[in-house]
């Protein structure tokens, strides 16, 4: 399979992209291209130009930045999953990492264009969406911050603006115990169902993978804990205000009986 | 047409291509370097596993322009002065083929993760393979091949 045809440009800045999204409505950013170029050979994406900002070398960096870690939007899953830095402040993050696709998708995948395709099957979005990370969008009047829980909008939809460049992921500096656990057939699979749990300001936050048009936070969950239920009885809760999706792997009965026992499973790690 | 110059196997190959040329296209097609196999052509197989700049990656999900002014390494570049390379001799000692065909993929993907960790335990070998698959052999004796390579203390 091959794509359609389209007019490949390269951006040699985040300011020349956002021209170039100007100049072609229909155009898509290029990042490593490991969720556009399978989605292009398919036609379910089909844009006339393809803007590449693979080579923005000053959009891929790990650093720390107050009591967060900024993650740069082209930053490649293989480097945030072996990020000293990461595996110490928030490890959550390098180990979801860590589990998307394989070695060589690693190799080239960005967690900006990860969370920009706006897969609800996606590892790092319902981690994301757990720790309440920050995105950092630039577009033509400059600079914002989205909350993790704005950023994700519908199926394949996000908050960016069609001119808008996702330049950086701002995640928390976590202490307490944590869980990422994702069910799938095969290693390279997206996962039937995933759980993200961080320990947050004594509570616990958990976010869906897989559970919906968008990663979800399972809120009935994390109010059961607040209110001191046992994890068993909170996991029951798991699947409140879902709307799992039925395919080839799983019916949507089946990923609501999945998510409570990898919720449960994941709140007895995460409490421990 | 876009006009594009990498390296391949150590030689400097200049070409115009059709922006949408997939990677693995380029070197089977326009190169003739048809030791990388299309297997799957949805990058789950990764039969058409080769290096850029030296890291594994699955070359029927990138784009020819995406490997511009890069490195481009592929199983044909492995053996030298007739002499198999380590992965591969380890291969052929531990019978880690039959028909053959996710064999380049497999060699290039165990040399990437031995430039990683060149001393990997088995569930590391099996887990560093998961983005490769062989319908025919179980993966047994691919994954003691690996090792065996990894013991030989070899240069990969």
């Amino acid at each position: 399979m091959i794509p359609a045809p389209f007019d490949y440009v390269r951006a040699d800045s985040v300011d020349d992209a956002i021209a170039r999204l100007r100049e072609d409505p229909e155009g898509k950013l290029l990042a490593g291209g490991h969720s556009l170029l399978p989605a292009m050979k398919l036609r379910l994406a089909r844009p006339s130009t393809l803007i590449d900002i693979g080579r923005l070398r000053d959009l891929a960096y790990i650093r720390e930045d107050g009591d967060r870690v900024a993650i740069g939007a082209l930053t490649r899953h293989h480097d945030v999953a072996t990020s000293e830095l990461l595996r110490q402040a928030c490890p959550i993050v390098a180990h979801a990492a860590s589990v998307v696709g394989d070695p060589q998708v690693r190799h080239v995948g960005t967690i900006g264009g990860s969370c920009a395709h706006g897969d609800p099957a996606g590892d790092l979005p319902s981690v994301l969406l757990a720790l309440e990370a920050e995105f950092v969008a630039r577009g033509p009047s400059g600079e914002r911050t989205i909350p993790a829980s704005g950023f994700f909008t519908s199926l394949f939809e996000t908050a960016l603006a069609p001119d808008e460049v996702l330049t950086e992921i701002r995640v928390p500096r976590t202490s307490g115990g944590w869980a990422y656990l994702k069910f799938n057939r095969r290693a390279i699979d997206w996962a039937i169902v995933g759980v993200a749990a961080v320990r947050a300001n004594g509570g616990v936050r958990v976010g869906l993978t897989n559970m919906g048009l968008t990663p979800l936070r399972a809120t009935g969950v994390e109010e059961a804990i607040a209110s001191g239920a046992d994890p068993a009885a909170a996991a029951a809760r798991a699947d409140e205000g879902t709307a799992p999706p039925a395919d080839a792997f799983a019916s949507d009965e089946y990923r609501r009986e999945l998510a409570k026992v990898l919720v449960r499973r994941a709140l007895e790690q995460v409490l421990a | 047409m876009t006009r594009i110059s990498l390296t391949v196997n150590g030689q400097r190959r200049e070409a115009d291509v059709e922006p949408r040329t997939l990677l693995v296209y380029f070197l089977r097609e326009h190169l003739g370097l048809t030791g990388t196999n299309v297997g799957c052509d949805t990058s789950t197989c990764g039969a058409c596993t080769v290096h850029l700049d030296g890291e594994s990656v699955k070359s029927c999900t990138l784009l020819a322009v995406q490997a511009d002014g890069r490195e481009v390494t592929t199983i044909e570049a492995l053996a030298r002065d007739g002499e198999l390379h380590p992965l591969q001799e380890a291969f052929r000692r531990n019978h880690a083929l039959q028909c053959g065909y996710c064999t380049p993929g497999m060699v290039m993907a165990a040399a990437s993760l031995l430039r990683e960790r060149p001393n990997p335990t088995e569930e590391e070998v099996r887990e560093g393979l998961e983005g490769n698959l062989c319908r025919c052999t179980g993966y047994q004796n691919i994954v003691k091949a690996v090792l065996d390579a990894a013991a030989s203390g070899a240069r990969v």
